[in-house]
């Protein structure tokens, strides 16, 4: 009797379980959710590798540029304002306004490089630029920064990363796309691009780098879209 | 037979029930956010290389399969109940091997090779009589163990599509991202396929329904 009570106990478990799934917007739905995301972010930090290097493709793998999707969330296709120049600040020794010339005498890095959207799609380009730890360096960032935060002139579009992913040497500002100035669906005049996370933290249309005490969240981040978004 | 030489196991031990029916809420949430994921770009292949042989190119998956809402919401759902869905798989495998069900489960070829064949014979009404009978016959075990292997390949193509970079050794299994997303697409279709198979031959037997549930007869 007492096992029949138990299972009957552990179906109608099962059966809350399936109910619970089916009303998404339940509260112990979501604090478990909440729960596995925390979780599971500190699992994406903890395999990402600060030197594992995504590999370089070969010029045949790029994709045609008319097929690489621009996505932006401004109504119209953004331009850069007059005097455009990227500021960098926050936590850092030496704040600093860079122009794009200025940006170019910096060292430059060349990558082709797989891109992978959230959304599942895939497609390959070169980029080239600075990397983002040059940046931090000439700019003497903090010990206490432990993020840091892109911001653009897409309507305010942003994010924020983990000071490790912006460090990696596969993560740069870029001015350049197979080997032309960046064009403004793709970001122009300097969008950030990276082999080690999801389309959607590559900020275009760039204007600020905070180095940051702690994150600031960002566009698709606050609408509940993962934070740390490794690939 | 267990170690003692006592045949005195239930058909169905608990550990296997267990985890038999908790894998119904499991797969369902899994394949449900899975096909929500997977509407946000429902091809196959990259951008400007889409795969020509794959026909349902752009189609995305009906509204009733789905599960999470849209994408961020699935994503969550996915990325949680992987984890109890491995669990699940790695506690099943641990007691399988450990207890020695596996010896009537497993599908060793040179035992089981020319039963399965009998008796899908006897299925498609080639041959006139099954195979005797056994605990499980030689296609049940057939179809038993390729399930397995196919969470399995389901579970690797998945953690190559999450993290392509990081785990480019598994991603490299596949061919890369892209070969992933086909594997992973084509496992969850063949685990589908078992389940069709599997619940209709569960109604056509019934009894193994209460088996399943309450262990079955000893011996």
């Amino acid at each position: 009797m007492a096992r029949i009570i138990a299972r009957r106990k552990l179906l109608i478990g099962l059966g809350a379980a399936t109910l619970l799934a089916g009303c998404e917007k339940s509260r112990a739905a979501s604090s478990f959710l909440r729960a596995m995301g925390e979780w599971n972010q500190n699992v994406e930090s903890a395999i990402f590798s600060p030197s594992r290097l995504a590999p370089d493709l070969p010029p045949s793998a790029t994709t045609p540029e008319s097929e690489f999707p621009s996505y932006f969330i401004s109504d119209d296709l953004p331009f850069a304002p007059d005097g455009w120049a990227l500021k960098v600040g926050g936590l850092v020794a030496r704040p600093m306004v860079l122009s794009l010339e200025d940006l170019k005498k910096m060292p430059r890095v060349d990558m082709r490089l797989r891109h992978h959207c959230v959304e599942g799609w895939s497609a390959v380009a070169a980029w080239h630029g600075v990397r983002v730890s040059e940046i931090a360096k000439m700019a003497a960032v903090d010990r206490r920064a432990r993020y840091v935060e892109f911001r653009s002139f897409d309507s305010g579009y942003w994010s924020s990363w983990d000071l490790e992913s912006a460090m990696h040497p596969q993560t740069i500002v870029a001015y350049g796309m197979n080997g032309h100035p960046l064009e403004p669906g793709q970001g122009a005049p300097l969008r950030l691009y990276t082999a080690v996370k999801l389309g959607y933290k590559m900020v275009k249309y760039l204007t600020e780098v905070n180095f940051l005490p702690t994150p600031s969240g960002g566009y698709w981040e606050n609408q509940g879209y993962e934070w740390f978004a490794g690939v | 037979m267990d170690k003692a030489g006592n045949d005195s196991r239930r058909a169905q031990p608990l550990p296997i029930r267990l985890s038999h029916w908790l894998n119904i809420p499991l797969l369902l949430i899994m394949a449900g956010s899975g096909l929500q994921i997977f509407t946000a770009y429902p091809a196959l292949g990259p951008r400007g290389a889409q795969y020509a042989w794959y026909p349902l190119q752009e189609v995305a998956p009906p509204q009733w399969a789905r599960f999470g809402g849209w994408l961020a919401g699935a994503r969550h759902w996915h990325f949680a109940i992987a984890w109890f869905l491995v669990l699940n798989g790695i506690i099943y495998l641990g007691y399988f091997f450990t207890s020695g069900e596996w010896r009537r489960r497993l599908f060793l070829p040179k035992r089981d090779g020319a039963g399965a064949v009998r008796m899908f014979a006897w299925y498609v009404r080639v041959a006139k009589n099954p195979p005797p009978p056994d605990f499980y016959n030689g296609l049940q075990r057939l179809a038993y163990t390729s399930v397995i292997v196919f969470a399995i390949v389901e579970v690797l193509s998945g953690l190559a599509i999450y993290k392509p970079v990081q785990l480019w050794w598994i991603a490299a299994l596949f061919g890369g991202y892209d070969g992933a997303r086909v594997v992973h697409l084509t496992m969850l279709l063949a685990i589908a396929g078992f389940v069709a198979t599997h619940l209709v031959l569960v109604a056509l037997h019934p009894r193994t329904i209460v088996g399943m549930i309450t262990g079955g007869a000893r011996g």
